[in-house]
């Protein structure tokens, strides 16, 4: 029985290892299709397409992420003459497998399996047993979670240091910096849900969203955690690791081939990861109102194991949704704001998420002693967040240039161009 | 800021649902203007007699010299053209051309004119020299009367004027 339960869990390993770098090909369309919309353009609509009757085609490109791995599986492999060679190989593993591992903890549905079969409210596992759509449930998920997202940032670092090339050494020292700067920011805000939910379990953060997902209570926290996560995986408008105009291509510059692919591969990755861990924490993960009812309705007709099929799907779909429409907001969202200048992105970091955190964490922890009714101290704590957010968005907005510039003395410069005279 | 975001996204959501303004090429060709400089044609005349007369005056003209001619004289029974000469050789490299169309208005029988064609791709130097029977129009496919002076097989028109056709 032992045997057979460590082959369903690699089996189970290798689905979910498969599904993401599946779902990692197919978000780069969503997201050059969904840019091209923005943009005025059409995207991509050559490679493959299913034909329909009069001529039309239907979902035309959706073979184009197969044609990108096969031209990149086929390009030149080239390793730098004076690069660490050893170093330079391994980085990208060491990018793309923290990005991998991410999924693990995430409750990706609710399948519940084994046990005595009655599923408790709000939750999944039953007594006993588990959710079958969740790789590894263990009581400190999230710190699990918030070391594996941060240590993603070393293959980038190792890559820029090996490559001997000082554009890529800039690209990782600046998402090193980066990545530290924010990572207290996204720590304190999941902070918040954690003292929400009194548990570091992602299954149990799930649970305590049943009809009331964390969005509400923990709003600061929301806002503050996609906006940390959005720089913790550097993508526009934090992509300044991978500026062109100043870095050429930034910490990948001197890798080609499938290397460069899995530097793509782990970005990616990380960004769909973190949408799934803003889902988990804020939006009620899998959660999705009526699904109980109808899988109950299920098990009363078809048995036990068809109603937990139901529900394991279902919820599958309406996590997966709830992925897709965060992944939307980050696309929307890039196809917006431009990139924002260093210092910039260091004041927004330390000096106007790390605070507003920090008051997130002071609130929750205020209101959930003195208002024990959770929907009465939830509004309370969803309107004050809202407050901070637009107060801190009005007062914190684009700074004058008179603070930003070092301005050059005005007599100072009149006598040096009287001397050249 | 928070109000310059929204109008931002905003902005940009609009666009998402506006029809893209994308031509997709090799499908949908964009017409170009009427007097659009393409490819060149040799051109006839209504009686499917070709018009040029190998006078060179094209070649003389072009400044990337990518123009040859090699006259021949014409047989009296089965002429090409009107009048004495015809273009025995006619080579145009589209490697040169600059399509700027001096051959057009040196031409004084309009028998050289750039027409709308400009997908000119090829794989090899080789293929970039349009020879005369690529160039050259189907025999029913001519147009206009011949002048009266090209038949004159006396007198050769010369200086070769501008012949107002």
């Amino acid at each position: 029985m032992a045997f057979l339960d460590v082959i369903i869990l690699l089996v189970k390993c290798l689905v979910l290892a498969l599904a993401t770098t599946t779902m990692f090909a197919y978000f780069t369309l969503f997201e050059r299709v969904l840019l091209a919309r923005f943009q005025h353009r059409v995207g991509p609509n050559r490679a493959g397409y299913i034909p329909l009757p009069g001529g039309r085609k239907l979902l035309g490109g959706f073979l184009q992420p197969a044609a990108d791995a096969v031209k990149l599986f086929f390009k030149e492999d080239i390793t730098p003459a004076m690069a660490d060679k050893w170093v330079y190989l391994i980085s990208p593993a060491f990018a793309v497998i923290p990005a991998l591992i991410i999924w693990a903890t995430i409750p990706l549905a609710c399948w519940p399996s084994g046990g005595d079969g009655i599923v408790p409210q709000g939750g999944c596992a039953p007594a006993g047993g588990s959710n079958f759509l969740q790789l590894a449930e263990f009581n400190v998920g999230i710190l699990y979670l918030l070391a594996i997202t941060s240590i993603g940032v070393y293959g980038i670092a190792i890559a820029g240091w090996a490559s001997n090339n000082k554009y890529s050494m800039l690209g990782g020292v600046r998402a090193t910096a980066q990545v530290i700067s924010y990572e207290l920011a996204l720590g304190l805000s999941v902070l918040g849900v954690v003292m929400q939910a009194s548990s570091f379990s992602t299954a149990d953060i799930v649970a305590g969203q049943w009809g009331w997902w964390y969005i509400v209570p923990q709003f600061l926290g929301f806002v503050i955690f996609l906006i940390a996560s959005t720089a913790e995986v550097v993508r526009s408008p934090f992509d300044l690791v991978e500026a062109e105009q100043e870095l050429v291509g930034g910490y990948n510059t001197e890798y080609g081939s499938m290397k460069f692919a899995l530097f793509f591969m782990s970005e990616y990755i990380k960004l769909v990861a973190m949408n799934a861990i803003a889902v988990t924490l804020f939006l009620g993960g899998w959660h999705l109102p009526g699904l109980y009812t109808l899988s109950q309705a299920v098990t009363d007709n078809f048995g036990q194991f068809a109603g937990a099929a139901v529900l394991g799907l279902t919820s599958l779909g309406a996590f997966l949704l709830k992925v897709a429409l965060l992944s939307f907001v980050s696309v929307w969202i890039r196809a917006t704001v431009p990139r924002v200048r260093y210092d910039q992105l260091m004041h927004l970091g330390w000096k106007v998420l790390l605070p507003m955190a920090l008051f997130n964490i002071a609130l929750t922890a205020v209101l959930n002693v003195l208002i024990p009714d959770r929907y009465i101290g939830g509004v309370i704590a969803f309107v004050i967040g809202l407050a901070v957010v637009i107060g801190v968005a009005f007062y914190q907005g684009p700074r004058k240039p008179s603070s930003e510039v070092t301005l050059v003395n005005q007599s100072a410069h009149s006598v040096g161009v009287q001397a050249k005279t | 800021m928070l109000g310059e975001l929204i109008k931002g996204l905003g902005t940009t959501l609009k666009y998402l649902f506006k029809k893209p303004v994308t031509v997709q090429y090799p499908e949908v060709k964009r017409p170009v203007r009427e007097r659009f400089r393409g490819r060149h044609e040799l051109k006839r005349f209504e009686n499917g007699l070709e018009r040029c007369i190998g006078c060179s005056l094209c070649a003389a003209a072009c400044p990337a010299d990518a123009i040859l001619v090699v006259p021949g004289e014409n047989d009296p029974n089965h002429p090409n053209s009107p009048g004495e000469r015809y273009a025995a050789t006619y080579e145009i490299n589209m490697l040169r051309c600059i399509f700027c169309g001096y051959c057009e208005d040196a031409c004084p029988t309009n028998a050289i004119v750039l027409e709308h064609q400009y997908e000119l791709s090829f794989y090899d130097r080789k293929s970039s020299i349009y020879t005369k029977d690529m160039l050259l129009v189907a025999a029913d496919k001519g147009h206009g009367e011949i002048p009266p002076v090209l038949e004159q097989m006396q007198r050769r028109p010369s200086p070769p004027a501008q012949i107002d056709l």
